[in-house]
C-alpha cells in the first residue's frame, strides 16, 4: 500500500515538475542568465513597453465589460424564464471549446473587405489591424469565466432571500446590490482574475486580427512570438518573464480567493 | 425545495422586475453582437461552391487527421496523468502539497505563446537535457498536454474529495485489493468526471494555436495541425480555405460541446440516486 502510494506520488509530481516546473523555471534562468540589467533593458524598449500597454488598455477595456455582462448572463441562465436558455447556455461555453484562431477568422470575414461590416472601414472607422478589432476578439475569448464561476454560486443560493427582500418592498436594483451581489461577490473576483488572465495572455485570436504591426498592434504576446521569430530569443525569454510573473499573481491571487469562495454556500444553507 | 422556490417565485418576479429584461436583452445583444454574429459571418462565407474541395486539400486533411489523432492521444494521457494527480493530491499527505495544488492552476494563467517557448526552451535545440523535440509530434504532445493540464485534475479532485471513504474501507476489510478497490468503486464514481475533463481537454487541444506554433515548427503533412494551417491559409490570403476548415472544426467543437454537457447531465443524476 504504501510503496504503491510513494509510487504514485512521485509520478504525478514527476509529471508536473517536467511539465510545468522545470520548463517555467528555465525560462526564468535564461532571461536571467545574462545578468538582471540586460533582462531589464531588453523588457523597457520602446516596442515592449508600447506592447505591454497595449496589453494592459486592452484588459482594461474588456474586463470590465465582459464582467457586467457576465453577472446579467448568468442571472439569465439561472432566474430567467425563457425558452432558448439550453441555447443560451452553449453559446456562452463556445468560446472556451473554440479556436482562436477560427474567432480571429470570424471577425475577419465580418469586418473585412466584403464583409458585412466591412463598411466601417470605408468611414474611417478602422476595425481590423486596429485597437477595436484586438478589443473584440479578445472580448470572444474571454467572455465565458465570469459566467461559468457566477452560475453555480447562484443556483446554491436560491431565491429565498430575495424573495424576501422584495417582499419587504425592496427594488430590485436594491435586491441586488445588497442580497445577490454579496453572495456572488468571490465568485464574480474569481471570474475576474480568469477573464484578466486570458485578456492578457490572448494570442490566437488577436494575432489573426491585429495584423502584428511592431510598436502598433503588437501586444505583448504576440511581441513575445515576434521577437522569438527575429531571432532575439533573450527579448523574447526576458519578457515571457513578465507574463509569467503576471501569471503566478493571477494564480496566486485565485488561491487567495479560493477559501473566500465556499462562505456564501455556507451562509446559504 | 427547488421546486417550491419555483412555483412560488415566478409569479411575483415576472409582475414586477422591469429592469431585469431590459438588463438581460443588452446582455443578449452584447452576446450576438460578439459571438454570433462573426461565426454567422464564418459559416457564411462558405457558402460558395468550393467549400468542399477546400475543406478536402490534401494538406487540409492531413492536418485535420493530425489535430484529431493527437488530441486523442493528448486527453488519453490526461485522463490517466489528470486522474493520478487528483488522487495523489486528495489522498496524500506530503510537504508543500498547497503548492503543487497551486501550479495545477498556471496552465491556465499563463500565456499560450509563453507555455509554448518556455518547453521549447527547454526540450529544443540546445536544450540542457540533450532532449531536443522540436518540430515533431512529440514536441506538439509536450506543448498541448502542457495547456490540458488542468482539465481532468481539476474535474476529478472535487468529485474525489466528496467520496466517502467508507465503502472502500468496507471493501478493504472484505479482503479486496487495492488495484480491485480502484476498479470497482472508486473508479465509477469518477468515471462521469474524468469524461467531462478529457472531453474538455480534447476541445483545447483540438482549438489549441499558441503552444504549438512555435513547437511544432508547422511542418506540412507532418508536424501542421488545423488551426496552424487555418492561420496560414489566413496569413496566404486564401479565406475561403481558411473558413472551410474551420467550420469543420466549428462543428467538431459543438459535438464535443453536447458530449461535455451530456456527461454533466449524467453527474448530477449521479448525485441525486
Amino acid at each position: 500500500m504504501t510503496a504503491s502510494r510513494l509510487g504514485l506520488r512521485f509520478a504525478a509530481l514527476g509529471y508536473l515538475a517536467m511539465l510545468l516546473l522545470v520548463p517555467v523555471a528555465f525560462v526564468f534562468y535564461r532571461a536571467f542568465e545574462h545578468g538582471f540589467g540586460y533582462a531589464w533593458h531588453a523588457v523597457t524598449t520602446p516596442e515592449a513597453l508600447h506592447a505591454l500597454e497595449l496589453t494592459l488598455l486592452i484588459a482594461a477595456i474588456v474586463v470590465p465589460v465582459n464582467t457586467v455582462v457576465g453577472i446579467v448572463l448568468a442571472l439569465a441562465l439561472v432566474r430567467g424564464n425563457f425558452r432558448g436558455r439550453g441555447v443560451l447556455n452553449a453559446v456562452v461555453d463556445l468560446p472556451l471549446a473554440l479556436s482562436p484562431v477560427i474567432v480571429g477568422l470570424a471577425f475577419v470575414l465580418l469586418y473585412g473587405r466584403g464583409g458585412w461590416l466591412g463598411g466601417f472601414a470605408d468611414h474611417g472607422l478602422k476595425i481590423l489591424f486596429a485597437l477595436p478589432g484586438m478589443v473584440l476578439a479578445t472580448a470572444f475569448v474571454s467572455l465565458p469565466f465570469v459566467v461559468r464561476e457566477v452560475v453555480p454560486v447562484l443556483r446554491e443560493i436560491g431565491t429565498e432571500q430575495e424573495q424576501a427582500a422584495e417582499t419587504l418592498g425592496a427594488g430590485e436594483l436594491q435586491t441586488f446590490r445588497r442580497i445577490t451581489f454579496p453572495a456572488i461577490r468571490w465568485a464574480v473576483a474569481y471570474g475576474v482574475v480568469l477573464t484578466t488572465a486570458r485578456a492578457i495572455g490572448e494570442f490566437g485570436a488577436v494575432s489573426a486580427v491585429s495584423g502584428n504591426i511592431e510598436g502598433k498592434t503588437q501586444t505583448l504576446p504576440l511581441y513575445v512570438k515576434a521577437q522569438f521569430d527575429g531571432f532575439d530569443t533573450a527579448g523574447a525569454y526576458a519578457s515571457s518573464v513578465v507574463l509569467a510573473m503576471l501569471a503566478i499573481a493571477v494564480v496566486v491571487t485565485l488561491r487567495a480567493l479560493h477559501p473566500k469562495e465556499e462562505t456564501p454556500m455556507e451562509e446559504a444553507t | 425545495m427547488a421546486v417550491d422556490v419555483a412555483v412560488l417565485g415566478r409569479p411575483a418576479r415576472a409582475s414586477r422586475r422591469a429592469g431585469a429584461p431590459l438588463a438581460t436583452g443588452l446582455a443578449l445583444v452584447y452576446l450576438s453582437l460578439i459571438v454570433l454574429l462573426p461565426l454567422a459571418a464564418l459559416i457564411w462565407s462558405t457558402r460558395g461552391g468550393s467549400f468542399w474541395q477546400d475543406a478536402t486539400r490534401p494538406e487540409a486533411i492531413a492536418a485535420l487527421k493530425l489535430t484529431l489523432g493527437i488530441s486523442a492521444a493528448c486527453a488519453l494521457v490526461n485522463a490517466l496523468a489528470g486522474t493520478v494527480i487528483a488522487w495523489v493530491l486528495v489522498r496524500d499527505r506530503f510537504r508543500g502539497k498547497e503548492l503543487v495544488d497551486c501550479v495545477i492552476d498556471l496552465p491556465f494563467a499563463l500565456p499560450t505563446v509563453v507555455a509554448g517557448l518556455t518547453l521549447l526552451a527547454l526540450y529544443g535545440p540546445g536544450g540542457p537535457f540533450g532532449i531536443d523535440v522540436a518540430f515533431t509530434r512529440v514536441g506538439l504532445l509536450f506543448a498541448l498536454l502542457f495547456v490540458t493540464l488542468p482539465f481532468v485534475v481539476r474535474a476529478v479532485q472535487p468529485v474525489l474529495l466528496e467520496l466517502d471513504t467508507e465503502m472502500e474501507e468496507a471493501a478493504a476489510s472484505l479482503g479486496a485489493r487495492p488495484l480491485a478497490i480502484f476498479r470497482r468503486i472508486v473508479f465509477p464514481n469518477l468515471l462521469p468526471a474524468i469524461l467531462s475533463g478529457v472531453a474538455m481537454a480534447f476541445a483545447r487541444a483540438v482549438g489549441e494555436f499558441g503552444a504549438v506554433v512555435l513547437i511544432s515548427g508547422n511542418i506540412p503533412f507532418k508536424t501542421e495541425v488545423s488551426s496552424v494551417y487555418i492561420f496560414g491559409q489566413l496569413q496566404a490570403g486564401n479565406e475561403s480555405g481558411a473558413a472551410a476548415v474551420s467550420v469543420v472544426l466549428l462543428a467538431i467543437s459543438l459535438g464535443v460541446l453536447l458530449a461535455i454537457g451530456a456527461f454533466r447531465h449524467w453527474r448530477t443524476r449521479h448525485d441525486r440516486v
